[in-house]
């Protein structure tokens, strides 16, 4: 008997992606007005004049889980969640530098 | 195919809830010290245990660590801290004395929360469950769990995972079969894991650090509710030649002087196979080559090989070869410090 495997095709999370208001508020099980008070905090940057026209980078997806998890677990605010989100990045992208000096 | 490393990172806690669940053989269960988990002595107010939680909470954080098992030990900061932020709980852990030790085998005393009025009404605080044999021993399971049974209909959770894949995986897109460890619940109601085999498709020209959402690939649903997504987020696998910048891969290339000076054409590794590269003539140590197109590209975007040239120098060993570089220093003087004078 032959097995056919079958591969399951996901959706990268990048730059090109997009998706809108309500994709992501489905995504990170959050209601609208969570994302518009991060759009407020400068966290996430939708593009478009209405919300109804509203699309975002998949980059988002991560930037709203990640500060949902900050705000549960260390009760950091908004603001703060802001700033370490970029901070966050910013020891990302030199992480690697580091690693390989 | 390859499968490298897999390591499963659950932010939903649930997964340990139901590995560690009340269940799990009582035989193994481990002392835990919540004080050394903590970093706090036993004489400690209850203003430096919120304190020092705070701060390990902080360094630990999954989102925050970089550290391998960030997640076990924020989980278990958070149990710590369950504990010894009540005093009740606290006098009544600390009935143990302090002779016990981290991961030492431990069952507790029969009656031996006597006096005390949490066993059996589950503890109230605390924002997560999953917490640990030992705990859920101890003072009951948590509201959150203890409501599960009630819940008829609840959509599965959100599972985040990190997969290690290599370069040429990245750059040619690859088929990977991976494991991860799931919790099922049979009819009685018994949880168990059980392992879930995913053969995933790694689109070519994915980057480090992006990650690949799976939707419905998550844990599974209640009561006919849709599963929750699995997010896989990518990690290369260090690589003995390249290392990739964001799209752009680099590789560090040693020519030798006559290759850099008199210019050659030279065979470069790249991700696609060997290529014929020109070096041309006069080229310096550290002189950057841009191989377009061989770095890690999508159908929209183009990543490019940068090759970085490396003079290696010949060590002159015999007197014949002493004496050509003795030439060289005769035929062309040349200071490569000129400005350098102070």
């Amino acid at each position: 008997m032959t097995e056919h495997t079958i591969y399951i095709h996901g959706i990268v999370l990048n730059e090109e992606t997009r998706c809108t208001l309500a994709d992501l508020c489905l995504l990170c099980g959050v209601n609208a007005e969570v994302i518009h008070e991060m759009i407020d905090e400068g966290i996430v940057t939708p593009e478009g004049f209405s919300s109804r026209e509203w699309s975002f980078s998949a980059i988002a997806v991560k930037r709203v889980q990640t500060a949902i998890r900050l705000q549960r677990d260390l009760r950091v605010n908004l603001p703060g969640c802001a700033l370490a989100l970029d901070l966050l990045e910013e020891l990302e992208a030199l992480r690697p530098l580091c690693r390989r000096r | 195919m390859h499968f490298f490393l897999f390591f499963l990172i659950s932010y939903s806690y649930f997964l340990q809830r139901y590995t560690n669940g009340p269940h799990a053989d009582r035989h193994t269960m481990e002392y835990k010290d919540y004080y050394t988990i903590l970093g706090v002595s036993r004489e400690a107010t209850q203003d430096q245990i919120k304190q020092a939680y705070r701060k390990v909470a902080r360094k630990f954080h999954p989102d925050v660590s970089k550290e391998s098992d960030a997640e076990t030990k924020f989980k278990d900061i958070g149990e710590a801290y369950e504990v010894l932020r009540d005093p009740e709980k606290r006098a009544a852990y600390d009935k143990f004395g302090s002779n016990w030790r981290e991961g030492q085998h431990f069952e507790p005393p029969p009656h031996w929360d006597a006096g005390f009025e949490f066993r059996g009404a589950g503890y109230t605080g605390g924002q997560s469950g999953g917490f640990s044999d030992f705990f859920e021993s101890l003072f009951g399971q948590s509201q959150a769990g203890r409501q599960r049974s009630h819940v008829f209909r609840m959509q599965g959770e959100d599972q985040h995972a990190k997969i290690v894949i290599p370069l040429r995986d990245a750059y040619s897109g690859a088929r990977q079969t991976i494991t991860l460890t799931r919790p099922t619940v049979d009819n009685d109601g018994r949880v168990s894991t059980s392992p879930h085999t995913l053969h995933v498709v790694i689109p070519k020209g994915i980057v480090e650090g992006q990650r690949i959402r799976l939707e419905g690939q998550g844990l599974p649903g209640y009561g006919g509710s849709p599963a929750g997504d699995l997010y896989l987020e990518i990690v290369f696998q260090e690589d003995p030649l390249f290392h990739a910048e964001k799209r752009d891969i680099h590789l560090t290339l040693p020519v030798t002087p006559w290759e850099a000076a008199l210019g050659a054409t030279v065979a470069v590794p790249t991700l696609d196979g060997a290529v014929q590269v020109k070096i041309p003539p006069g080229s310096q140590s550290g002189k950057k080559l841009r191989l377009k197109g061989k770095g890690l590209c999508t159908a929209n975007q183009r990543g490019d090989q940068i090759v970085t040239l490396q003079i290696v120098i010949p060590e002159a060993n015999t007197d014949a070869q002493r004496n050509l570089y003795r030439a060289m220093a005769e035929q062309m003087p040349f200071n490569p410090r000129t400005g350098m004078e102070h």
